[in-house]
């Protein structure tokens, strides 16, 4: 039977989650990977929609979501914590580098 | 898998049944409008292109907007001019009439009527008696793989990605199972995800020219000396959780589905082959739109995650939400809810031929909200300065 998660990992490689409804800092929430089911201590307030790190993440190695890298850490980021344009930046289209 | 549209004459397949009032020149738009108000159940397209412009550019709008008349879901067309300007109206009309020989076409020039009421007097005359023969037109039965679907997505959030283009993508599958096409679109939004199109492409000069498209996407960019953040992801976009264009753009690609990828085409031009096509357009929703329309889709399913109640006055635009609560609060505008996805209360296959089925039934002639709310929305992209 399909169950509701507070939080969805598209895929095995991820190192992010993203919330699919607003989580309060300090939940313990439950993400299944590849099909097992793994609790993660989140440390911000993730609004919905929004990425959590599923484990540490070190500065410059590659955020990954969908399998893929979607940027790259700017400082380093401990699992639970939030992510987003203040700890990830785009390694795309960057005529400002 | 079938539905119920209109065989034209020159053999293509129409799921509407319009009368166009098509301003070929930004100082007709009052005109085109001033027709469409007079002649109960025309539509009309305005835009600022027509004139003071040059080369490929001045091409590019020409292309799009003899496209707009020649489309197979418009029965007839009247073509409005002012007289003096550099896109001649008198070559749009004759273009649509060579490309259509039978679609009724008639052609306004403001300066020969003798001003603005004249020519709206005079276009009005002739919309009238085109709605007329139009009303005659009965729908046939077609076969869904003469559909061309062209896929959206705006107002793109985080679930996205996980709800509303899967769904789309499984969607796409199922019209090209059928032996239909599906426009992929949106340059700017597949930088970081051009790896997994052209991993499909069925030829290795089909893959060259995904990456090539990106490359010349990604240098605009580049070469203003800006971090593309600054306008993807949009501010909203960011503020719904998506964090880089790369993010926005692996969400992006799902709509596509899972067939192999035909054919890069350029901005509105014909689609020619069947199957996955990718259309090279600006991530700028209006003038996707607008370069699909043109390209020969005859419908549109556009996903959406912050909202967003476009459509084009030709093309039927169903929308799609990424979650359950954007449904409800701009449900008058959004047709579909891919939330049930992201709460686990459905798969993305059954969402997907939810979606499939909606598209048919439009096909059909059910009305989508975009149509019954009268949405027009027409923009044609540049590729040069205005003179």
């Amino acid at each position: 039977m399909m169950s509701q998660k507070r939080a969805i990992v598209m895929n095995e490689k991820d190192n992010t989650a993203t919330a699919v409804e607003t989580i309060e800092s300090g939940s313990s929430v439950v993400v299944s990977i590849a099909g097992q089911d793994v609790v993660v201590a989140v440390r911000h307030n993730i609004p919905f929609g929004h990425k959590f790190a599923l484990r540490t993440i070190e500065l410059g190695d590659p955020v990954i979501k969908y399998g893929e890298t979607i940027g790259y850490a700017t400082k380093p980021i401990a699992g639970g914590e939030h992510v987003h344009v203040h700890n990830l930046e785009s390694g795309r289209g960057r005529g400002d580098k | 898998m079938k539905f119920m549209g209109y065989r034209r004459a020159d053999g293509k397949a129409g799921i509407r049944n319009h009368v166009l009032i098509l301003s070929a020149v930004v100082c007709a738009n009052r005109v085109a409008r001033g027709i469409a108000d007079m002649v109960s159940g025309a539509v009309w397209v305005e835009h600022q292109n027509g004139c003071t412009q040059l080369g490929a550019d001045l091409e590019l709008s020409k292309r799009v907007l003899v496209a707009h008349g020649a489309h197979p879901n418009v029965f007839g067309v009247v073509v409005v001019g002012l007289g003096c300007e550099t896109l001649r109206a008198q070559a749009v009309a004759e273009e649509i009439r060579a490309a259509c020989p039978g679609k009724p076409v008639k052609l306004v020039i403001i300066q020969d009527e003798g001003g603005s009421v004249k020519a709206t007097a005079a276009g009005a005359v002739a919309a009238r008696e085109m709605l007329g023969q139009a009303s005659c037109e009965v729908r046939v039965e077609i076969d869904a793989s003469e559909l061309i679907l062209g896929t959206e997505c705006g107002g793109s959030d985080a679930c996205s990605g996980i709800s509303a283009n899967p769904a789309l993508g499984k969607a796409s599958d199922l019209l090209i199972e059928d032996g239909g096409t599906v426009i992929l679109a949106e340059t700017t939004e597949l930088i970081g995800a051009e790896h997994i199109v052209a991993a499909r492409a069925v030829t290795p000069a089909v893959a060259d020219r995904c990456y090539e498209v990106i490359a010349r996407c990604e240098k605009q960019a580049t070469d203003m000396g800006v971090d593309m953040r600054g306008g993807q992801p949009t501010p909203g976009n960011i503020e719904g959780g998506l964090s880089s264009i790369e993010e926005k753009s692996l969400g992006c690609v799902y709509k596509a589905g899972t067939k192999p990828l035909q054919d890069v085409i350029d901005y509105a031009m014909p689609v020619t082959k069947r199957g996955l096509v990718w259309m090279d357009t600006p991530g700028q929703d209006i003038e996707q739109l607008t370069g699909m329309v043109a390209g020969g889709c005859q419908i549109v399913v556009f996903t959406t995650g912050r909202g967003t109640c476009c459509g084009s006055s030709i093309a039927p635009t169903i929308k799609v939400a990424t979650n359950s609560e954007l449904f409800r609060h701009m449900n008058d505008n959004i047709d579909l809810d891919a939330g049930p996805i992201v709460a686990g209360a459905a798969t993305v296959d059954q969402i997907g031929q939810v979606i499939y089925d909606e598209m048919l039934a439009v096909a059909s002639g059910k009305l989508c909200k975009a149509e019954i709310l009268g949405f027009n929305d027409f923009a044609i992209h540049r590729i040069g300065p205005t003179m």
